[in-house]
């Protein structure tokens, strides 16, 4: 019994470890490949053969042999430990992510409450690495990563909250079936379930919850704590070698785990109408994954859409219009689920 | 289900926490110090909720609680913090013994 | 026997953390020891039940206050290394002897009396039981506190707007990065 739970546990770990992975190294794969066909480029075209599938492992590779460098001004206890931080805040997402009725490491009943929870751990880790790294830039970079992730987390929990109120639940899973089993008007039958029925009722917060995943990710619209041109590279600059890799992958997987997360609590997640519970262990990894992709593919349209925006109007958009939107939205929703 | 264990780690906790409240004098500090007593409080609270087997769930709610009023303290303190390195320049609560500016 | 084994791992780590925060010279690295503490303590959260307040722990702690007195560190500079000598005479003495004799008190009282354990179900912590009680028989304080948290952010909101008018030559000094802190 004692054994079995340790191999289970190993077994998981060694599971959520793989995904994540994969996860971030296709995503980093869509990123260079989307982006340069946005740009009328090819993109990588060597490495791997065809169409440079291997570019991604090559450029981990690359990373993985060069030369650590720690700068003399840096802190070396917090510069090292600051890149685990951060991936460790990302890793536990992935524990509670429902790929299939049973396909879940950890069905937890507070489920989205741990991810929004263990995710803010990240917020530390970004701190740390732009203070520690002893540089201006990079403090400055730490300190608007920090102001954003806090402004940002607020509108993302928020929008989460109009959901939970529809599922009466806060697990993941619950959520799943929730969705499945609505009803529009008591009488709609179960496949038109299909079109997500949470995306038609909660897309107010459906639209906050992708603007401020974005923001918590630090993508383009919102990368202020990484501008490359007022702060060379943010809490990043003094990072290289395999640190660096880690906070790479840690982007990558994290915009992973978010639009996973968005696709379970939006979109239905891995549900499919006609196919019993057994079968959607099989089906369902598939389905989500498909979501996934296709929230992934819109993160990275919108890196090529929008111009980023200035310190102010970031944080302007959050507390002047997010927050307020979503609260709303909670009210609302609060209010139509008494009366119907 | 142990519970000595709990006290005794939470009554260290709470006595580290009171030494650095007594000693350091940067004012941050002093703060932090503050929130390790609450936490060094809400381990009792806990364990004993646990041990005792509370059927209304008091010690959780109470710990919530405690949360919640450390967050509060937080926000002022550290507000008053900063008010007072604007205007002194310094954050060394030694300093700080003049009742005005 | 679990939970045994848990503590045996993170109460170490809690008051090396602890110990750190106390002795470190440097600001951030106290931050970062009550950072490791009070992770510690959300996992013996965990162990006695509670998920939902581990859970409450690490999104309040870890998501609010550590990053708010992170930054109120950087942003001040007190990240440089405090000078240690004493103002009051034998301060630090004093001071390791009153908490060693609150540990005394403490652990001779717990010695003296002691509570039977309790009979009934085990304590449930998941977020339907403390949401049960918390809007159940706890409703008036839950309303005082956001009354409080209302009044504290109001309060923080308004130390950070004011300005002294007696020292008018300080307005060029108050960097625009104050101002938009809190």
């Amino acid at each position: 019994m004692i054994v079995n739970f340790w191999v289970t546990l190993g077994i998981k770990m060694a599971l959520v470890l793989g995904v994540m992975l994969v996860g971030a190294l296709v995503s980093i794969f869509g990123e260079l490949k989307i982006s340069a066909h946005m740009q009328s480029r090819i993109g990588p075209y060597f490495a791997g053969g065809r169409w440079g599938w291997a570019q991604p492992l090559a450029d981990g590779l690359k990373f993985i042999q060069k030369e650590e460098i720690i700068p003399d001004t840096v802190d070396v206890r917090v510069f090292k430990l600051a890149p685990y931080v951060v991936l460790m805040g990302t890793m536990a997402i992935y524990v509670v992510i429902p790929f299939g009725p049973d396909m879940v490491a950890g069905n937890l009943d507070l489920g989205v409450f741990y991810v929004l929870a263990i995710s803010s751990i990240s917020t530390v880790g970004v701190l740390m690495a732009g203070w520690s790294s002893g540089n201006k830039y990079s403090l400055m970079g730490g300190l608007r990563a920090a102001a954003q992730l806090i402004a940002y987390e607020l509108p993302l929990v928020l929008a989460v909250v109009g959901v939970v109120i529809l599922a009466g639940t806060l697990s993941l899973n619950g959520i799943v079936e929730a969705q499945a089993q609505w009803q529009w008007f008591g009488v709609t039958p179960e496949w038109l379930n299909v079109i997500p029925p949470y995306l038609i009722l909660q897309a107010v917060g459906f639209a906050i919850f992708l603007t401020a995943s974005l923001a918590e990710l630090s993508r383009t619209p919102f990368d202020m704590p990484i501008a490359e041109s007022e702060l060379v590279m943010g809490y990043l600059t003094e990072y290289s070698g395999l640190r660096f890799t880690m906070f790479f992958l840690g982007e990558y997987a994290g915009m992973v785990a978010l639009a996973a997360i968005a696709s379970t609590l939006f979109l239905g997640g891995y549900w499919l109408p006609f196919v019993s519970d057994d079968l959607l262990n099989f089906i369902g990894p598939v389905v989500l994954i498909t979501k996934i992709a296709l929230l992934v593919f819109l993160f990275i349209w919108m890196r090529w859409t929008f111009p980023r925006l200035r310190e102010d109007q970031l944080q302007q958009l959050a507390w002047r219009i997010l927050i307020p939107v979503a609260l709303a939205n909670i009210v609302v929703t609060a209010v139509l689920k008494v009366v119907f | 289900m142990i519970l000595n264990q709990f006290l005794i780690l939470g009554a260290f906790l709470f006595s580290l926490g009171m030494y650095g409240v007594l000693v350091r004098r940067n004012a941050v500090l002093v703060l932090l110090s503050v929130e390790l007593m609450l936490a060094a409080v809400n381990i009792n609270l806990v364990a004993f909720d646990a041990y005792l087997r509370d059927a209304i769930a008091g010690g959780q709610i109470f710990a919530l609680f405690v949360i919640t009023v450390a967050a509060a303290e937080v926000g002022i303190g550290l507000a008053i913090v900063l008010l007072i390195f604007r205007n002194r320049q310094s954050a060394n609560v030694d300093e700080m013994d003049l009742m005005k500016l | 026997m679990g939970e045994l084994v848990v503590f045996v791992i993170f109460a170490p780590l809690a008051l090396v953390g602890a110990l750190t925060m106390v002795a470190a010279r440097n600001p951030v690295h106290s931050a970062m020891g009550l950072l490791m503490t009070l992770f510690s303590v959300a996992v013996f959260y965990v162990s006695n039940n509670g998920h939902f307040i581990a859970a409450v722990q690490v999104i309040v702690y870890a998501g609010a206050i550590m990053t708010l007195f992170l930054f109120v560190i950087m942003l001040i500079g007190v990240d440089s290394a405090q000078d240690n000598q004493e103002v009051l005479p034998n301060q630090r003495p004093i001071a390791v002897a009153l908490g060693l004799a609150l540990l005394g008190l403490v652990l001779a009282a717990g010695s003296q009396g002691w509570v039977p354990r309790g009979t009934g179900s085990p304590v449930n912590g998941t977020i339907e039981n403390v949401s049960d009680e918390l809007f159940g028989a706890w409703i008036l304080p839950f309303e005082v506190t956001s009354l409080l948290l209302i009044i504290a952010s109001v309060g923080t909101i308004a130390l950070a707007q004011f300005r002294p008018r007696a020292i008018a030559g300080d307005e060029a000094d108050e960097s625009a990065v104050d101002g938009e802190l809190v």
